[in-house]
């Protein structure tokens, strides 16, 4: 195991720059999620840590090494991929021994850890097939058992599980998060759903258009989220903004929104008075029929079985809100929401958050 | 609708049968006129099949011709071909797949240049070329000329097979320990086996039956391939039909077993379960 430490990689594609400096120290045994949406550079910068990609500018050390020129066998790390790219004219056993074969291991050596590996993974009796006969659930098993039968200085992880159904996705995520608890291994793993970012994490690294917006546990991105990028990427549904100015009002502040509409907030935030504001909260902060609030349209009701999304109209604007009641309310319906100050999210003109 | 569908069928399969019919007809009459005895081939006029064979044509070739030096020549000089260029163009055509690198273009266009050119145009300058250099009359030179004008085109069709392998399989085999080369050697080239054996098919029948260049090459018997060969039975004042057809059948006995050694290779499909699909 060891820490990996990047810093301020860039990478181009000819004149094209896809990465723009990033900074990022990764603990050993740590279990980092780099989440954003296609094309952002996640896993690019995967690639780059693997040895798959040429490093433009900056440095990657793995366990305390600089590995900018090192070749991706002499990098000691393990990699999983999206396509699971399992050799297909190896059997399952020659697929997880590969590694270990070109490292010269003793026989006896292969055969115990391939046996261990199996048993993890449930892969006793599939051992002597051709990945051509596995389903896709196996088949990923098998990409993992290749990975865990060295011990890497990390694992990788490239959208492992966005070839899979949801409920497998699920299932595997699980066995993931067990394995990781069972090794301990420092592990970087790319994808664009947050929701296995949130479950898998230790921490999460929220990309966009290069460069990292926010790290952090996923508990904290979610509740303090850095910037309008994070605040609108994480979470589902996503949160709902509104843009205004920030105000004095009454005896304390408040967003006024373009029709006029005022949203109180519950202090004051470090900015000038009649500075432009984005306000976010979430859906499932909304709070529905409660006392003085304003009376808001229903647009559309979707619900999800675990609970209910209301499309609303409100503030001169759409508002998403997320209810675990049932709702027998019809569209066109009136109902009264209102924005708990102490859950609202006050962003500036750049995007940035405040207070 | 069914009775359609079986005059469908019916259809379909007499016009493969006629295409075949077609096809072999010429491959059926080389074998007809080798094994019919001279005094019936000129007596008998128009026949299907010989009202008495014989196998004195083979015998003959076999025996008082330089047919079997013919023979060796050819196989030495289209497996020497087939086994270099296939060697060269997975090389090349892996390069061509994979990496990117300055002047691709410019090289993939001087690769199509070459295939574009009439061969006869290049026969003089070659010669020229060659002679000075004791390359003339000589199996060498034949192997040389014909490697450089199949590598082109073996390129194309290599790089066709490397295409269709996911990048992901050599750097998964990278990532696991291997070099690249490495990684090519033990997980891409397997999985291009039907490439290489199309690739080695295809050259060694062009090689096993070129005749332009191996007529203005070759001048002495000791060095003639067997296409040079076939035409020692055409002299001036007769040709000796039964004995040219007999040696046409014997020649084409190597490129049949050729394919049947490489047509289990020919059947695509090894890469299924790779990548999920």
């Amino acid at each position: 195991m060891a820490s990996i430490d990047i810093a301020a990689i860039h990478k181009s594609y000819g004149s094209i720059p896809v990465l723009h400096g990033v900074d990022l120290t990764i603990r050993d045994g740590e279990f980092v999620v780099l989440v954003g949406p296609s094309g952002c550079g996640k896993s690019t910068l995967l690639r780059m840590i693997a040895g798959l990609e040429e490093i433009s500018a900056g440095e990657i050390h793995i366990g305390g090494v600089c590995v900018n020129d090192l070749q991706p066998k002499d990098r000691d790390i393990a990699m999983v991929f999206q396509s699971y790219a399992l050799y297909p004219h190896m059997s399952v056993a020659d697929n997880m021994s590969y590694s270990l074969r070109l490292r010269r291991a003793a026989k006896e050596v292969i055969a115990g850890k391939i046996a261990t590996a199996a048993t993890t993974l449930g892969l006793e009796n599939l051992l002597q097939r051709r990945p051509r006969a596995l389903s896709g659930g196996q088949r990923q098993r098998v990409a993992m058992g290749r990975a865990i039968v060295r011990a890497p200085k990390a694992f990788l992880f490239d959208e492992p599980l966005s070839n899979l159904d949801a409920r497998l996705r699920e299932q595997m995520r699980g066995e993931i998060k067990r394995l990781h608890l069972r090794l301990g291994a420092t592990s970087i793993y790319v994808t664009h759903d947050q929701i296995e970012a949130m479950t898998l994490a230790d921490r999460i690294v929220a990309m966009n258009a290069g460069l990292v917006q926010q790290v952090g546990s996923p508990l904290d991105l979610y509740a303090r989220p850095a910037n309008l990028f994070v605040a609108g990427f994480i979470g589902s549904p996503a949160m709902n903004m509104f843009e205004g100015t920030y105000r004095a009002h009454g005896a304390g502040f408040a967003v006024i929104t373009k029709d006029g509409a005022a949203i109180p907030l519950g202090r004051a935030y470090p900015c000038e008075d009649g500075t432009s504001v984005t306000v976010g909260i979430r859906p499932e902060h909304v709070a529905i029929s409660s006392a003085g609030g304003v009376a808001a349209p229903v647009d559309l009701v979707e619900p999800t079985g675990f609970g209910t999304i209301l499309h609303l109209r409100a503030f001169g604007t759409d508002l998403k809100a997320f209810t675990l009641e049932r709702q027998t309310v019809r569209v066109g319906e009136n109902l009264p929401v209102a924005l708990p100050p102490e859950r609202l999210h006050l962003f500036d003109a750049q995007g940035i958050r405040l207070g | 609708m069914t009775r359609r569908f079986i005059l469908g069928t019916i259809a379909h399969r007499l016009a493969i049968l006629a295409y075949v019919a077609v096809a072999l007809f010429p491959l059926y009459w080389l074998l007809k006129v080798s094994v019919t005895p001279n005094d019936l081939l000129y007596s008998e006029g128009v026949r299907m099949w010989p009202s008495r064979t014989s196998f004195e044509h083979y015998a003959f070739v076999l025996e008082h011709s330089d047919f079997p030096k013919f023979f060796k020549n050819s196989v030495i000089v289209s497996a020497s071909t087939a086994f270099i260029v296939t060697i060269l163009a997975s090389l090349a055509g892996y390069a061509l797949s994979r990496f990117a690198f300055r002047g691709k273009y410019w090289i993939v266009v001087l690769m199509l240049l070459t295939q574009m050119f009439p061969l006869v145009m290049l026969v003089a300058p070659i010669f020229k070329m060659l002679a000075p250099l004791g390359l003339t009359n000589s199996l060498t030179g034949l192997v040389v000329v014909y490697v450089a004008f199949n590598v082109p085109f073996a390129t194309f069709l290599m790089q066709s097979f490397f295409d269709g392998i996911p990048k992901d399989l050599e750097e998964a085999a990278m990532i696991d320990g291997a070099t690249r080369f490495r990684a090519f050697r033990q997980i891409i080239l397997p999985l291009t086996l039907p490439g290489i054996a199309a690739t080695l098919g295809f050259v060694f029948t062009a090689a096993w039956s070129e005749l332009l260049f191996a007529l203005m090459l070759i001048s002495g018997v000791d060095a003639s391939t067997f296409p040079v060969g076939l035409l020692t039975f055409v002299s001036k004042f007769s040709v000796d039909f039964g004995q040219m057809m007999a040696a046409g059948v014997m020649a084409l006995i190597p490129a049949c077993l050729f394919f049947l050694l490489i047509q289990r290779y020919l059947v695509q499909g090894l890469t299924a379960g790779a990548v999920k699909g």
